[in-house]
């Protein structure tokens, strides 16, 4: 008997042959490892840039090279070798509207993922990047005739129309000089999403960006902008996911998003990256008076994590809610939070977060409030529940708070639990393996995370959830 | 008048083929704890027995190990259901054989809900496999047998429920699952008068539909009011100190447990 109680503790490794599949890079084009002005002036060259984008790029690039090897406050990226990190990647083929343009090894890619059959029954565009270039981009007719522009950046600063929308406000919220890698990211950055709502313009159906990493030692760096104009209303996923190398593998993406006077942006994200890699990305978002911000967030994959979306509640009355989920297991170390900043009088924040770690994983949350001296009866409340498998993983929790205005309320708690053993017994007792009882709990306790998502992505985050849970105990 | 031990005419008196569960001298406990001595006892399909004893008296513990809880160790003695000894199998194995414990205190599992989860553990049993329409209907039929609410269900497993409701919950899963051998520990403890008298009627619910056999643990004769008792056992320190019929809860009632106290300290002396 006590044998069994030991194997209680352990839960198999992951079969994570559904992500885990690569092709040939053959024929695409890779620039040289490392930085230097002339790959920077490289890419730019390739995407036709305006000047001012050059110009920024190589600003950020002395910006990058000036500034520390940051952070060294979290989990180590002792393993991340910029030298040996191709910043540019591209495969050899053109942006297009319809899947059958693209080529058949990067389409069964999207199709393995199930972004086609989404796009058909779910989603009002789409946008699929594949290592440095967006392979795949449409937008249903009819949301497009309503004015919603849902385009790539490149594409957006080939737009007279458009170009200079995107040079007022890239690089603004989250600016080159923020931290060393997102002064890297502006200096190389590729891919990504440019989102424009008009005032008023409710999106039916979510837009979804999903990214594919796919080439070996490389990095990701796309740029998403979103801006929603006053009153409008969108929901924007994204997904992301690599397959396994044994070289590292950088994601330093930007997220900047502009949620006007009493619009609404839902932001959601399934991130499953392979466990080499080292996910250094950065999201802000800048809310409005009477406007909302929602964060969907399930991190599932990376080696490291570094990711803190931000939120500045700069309007009156702007509400900011953070859902999200972490799930570290072998080898994993992922450093994740939350920053909401509330500037407006009457703002409110709710910020519920919940980390499971297994395997030796690590998992830390920061979260981090900072109430202004305008923000009078500013509310903000900060949850976080964390459960450990065994006694091999780690968890921690460090919030800061800064409060200036005295009429503000802020509250915080966390929890660490573990699986007791009546559960698993009750499960048990009614007939579920371990195995399944364990994973039952655990999707239990992701429950309140996943009941946010859209249902696809919901079944989504279950599976992963089951395939880390999953393998035979006992 | 009870016996202070089963004799061979009482295990004579059960069929070979009429038995269900038969308790071999177990001997059990925690790690650093004995709790159970040398612990016999037999029950024949779609049998009604009753476990009773003062509190401490190692009851609940004895319900527990039946069902396989890992909490306890096994260190003597063999436990044999349906003609398999199980002694060594996992509490997974023996529900799906047809072992059912009610539990004292119903585990909380937030984030499950209570309909999926049913959906679950039903579908683990070939015996039991339906269409997703018909387990809806069979699993309304119960609920309003049971007095709960529609919205029971669409809520998480235990979750913020009531003792009573816990019990009514537990009593759902019982008659769902029809298992050969339920085990009811302490299902009447903490419930008001209206939850007591809904679990008792699931209790004859599924005596009657499912013709399982039942072993109440109970302190308190109240939940018997409504059942035929076969047997009775009395369980004093760790040891069953009486077996007699049904009637012999009549004089439980009557004279509490004071004599089988004095009896066991007796025969230990």
């Amino acid at each position: 008997m006590s044998e069994r109680t030991q194997n209680r503790t352990h839960v198999d490794d992951v079969d994570r042959s559904l992500y885990d599949f690569t092709y040939s890079e053959e024929g695409y084009e890779r620039y040289d490892d490392g930085l230097t002005p002339n790959i920077v002036r490289a890419i730019s060259q390739k995407k036709d840039e305006p000047e001012w984008m050059l110009n920024m790029r190589l600003a950020a690039l002395d910006t990058y090279h000036a500034k520390e090897m940051a952070p060294n406050w979290g989990p180590s990226i002792a393993g991340l070798d910029m030298d040996h990190i191709s910043t540019y990647v591209s495969p050899r083929t053109k942006q297009a509207k319809n899947w059958d343009d693209v080529p058949d090894d990067i389409k069964n890619t999207f199709e393995r993922l199930g972004i086609p059959e989404a796009e058909r029954e779910s989603l009002a565009g789409v946008g699929a990047q594949y290592d440095s270039e967006i392979v795949y981009h449409n937008m249903r007719e009819e949301v497009a005739k309503s004015g919603v522009i849902y385009t790539t950046i490149e594409d957006a600063l080939h737009d007279p129309q458009w170009e200079p929308v995107v040079h007022e406000y890239f690089g603004t919220l989250i600016p080159p000089a923020d931290h060393k890698f997102a002064a890297l990211h502006y200096a190389v950055w590729s891919g990504g999403s440019f989102v424009y709502v008009p005032e008023g313009v409710t999106v039916e159906y979510p837009l979804q960006s999903y990214f594919r990493l796919n080439a070996e030692g490389a990095g990701q760096f796309e740029h998403t902008l979103i801006i929603v104009e006053k009153g409008a209303d969108l929901h924007f996923i994204e997904g992301c996911s690599a397959p396994k190398y044994y070289e590292a593998n950088l994601h330093a993406g930007a997220v900047e998003l502009f949620v006007k006077d009493g619009a609404r942006l839902r932001y959601s994200t399934i991130e499953n990256w392979s466990k080499n890699m080292y996910n250094l990305n950065t999201k802000r978002a800048r809310v409005g008076a009477d406007a909302k911000m929602e964060w969907v967030s399930g991190s599932f994959g990376s080696h490291v994590s570094y990711l803190y979306p931000t939120t500045i509640l700069a309007g009156d009355r702007g509400i900011c809610e953070f859902t999200g989920i972490t799930f570290a297991g072998a080898t994993q170390d992922l450093d994740t939070g939350c920053k909401v900043i509330l500037n407006g009088a009457n703002t409110t924040a709710s910020v519920d977060t919940k980390s499971i770690s297994k395997d030796g994983g690590c998992n830390t949350f920061r979260s981090s409030v900072v109430v202004g001296r305008r923000a009078a009866n500013a509310r903000c409340s900060v949850s976080c529940q964390s459960l450990m498998l065994d006694d091999i993983s780690c968890s921690d929790t460090i919030p800061a708070m800064d409060v200036r205005n005295a009429t503000a309320s802020v509250g915080h708690e966390a929890t660490i639990g573990r699986i007791s053993d009546d559960t698993v017994l009750y499960l048990m007792s009614r007939g579920c393996s371990e195995a399944e009882a364990r994973t039952m709990v655990v999707g239990g306790f992701a429950n309140p995370v996943s009941k946010e998502l859209p249902l696809e992505y919901a079944v989504e985050m279950n599976n992963l959830i089951k395939l880390e849970m999953e393998g035979a105990i006992g | 008048m009870y016996r202070p031990k089963p004799s061979d005419a009482t295990i004579g008196r059960l069929a070979m083929s009429n038995q269900l569960l038969r308790v071999n001298g177990i001997s059990a406990g925690t790690e650093d704890k004995p709790i159970l001595h040398d612990v016999s006892l037999e029950v024949g399909s779609g049998e009604t027995h009753v476990l009773m004893g003062p509190n401490g008296a190692g009851k609940s513990t004895l319900g527990h190990v039946i069902m396989g809880d890992p909490a306890y160790q096994v260190t003597d003695g063999t436990i044999v259901f349906d003609g398999t000894d199980i002694t060594e199998q996992s509490a997974d194995k023996r529900s799906l054989a047809g072992i059912f414990l009610s539990y004292q205190a119903p585990v909380e599992v937030p984030g499950v809900p209570l309909y999926s989860y049913l959906r679950t553990i039903t579908q683990k049993r070939p015996e039991l496999k339906m269409t997703a329409r018909k387990f809806r209907n069979r699993v309304g039929e119960i609920a309003e047998q049971l007095d709960m609410g529609s919205s029971f269900l669409t809520r998480e497993l235990n979750v913020g429920f009531s003792g009573g409701e816990k019990k009514k919950i537990e009593m759902l899963q019982l008659l769902l699952l029809r298992p050969k051998l339920a085990i009811l520990d302490e299902t009447d403890s903490g419930l008001d008068v209206d939850a007591l008298s809904v679990v008792s009627r699931g209790i004859e619910a599924y005596r009657k539909d499912c013709d399982g056999a039942l072993l109440v643990i109970t302190h308190n004769t109240r939940i018997l009011e409504r059942l035929t008792v076969d047997r009775t056992h009395v369980m004093v320190q760790g040891r069953l100190v009486a077996e007699g019929p049904g009637s012999l809860i009549d004089d439980i009632d009557a004279h509490g447990f004071e004599q089988f106290e004095k009896a066991s300290a007796g025969g230990e002396a």
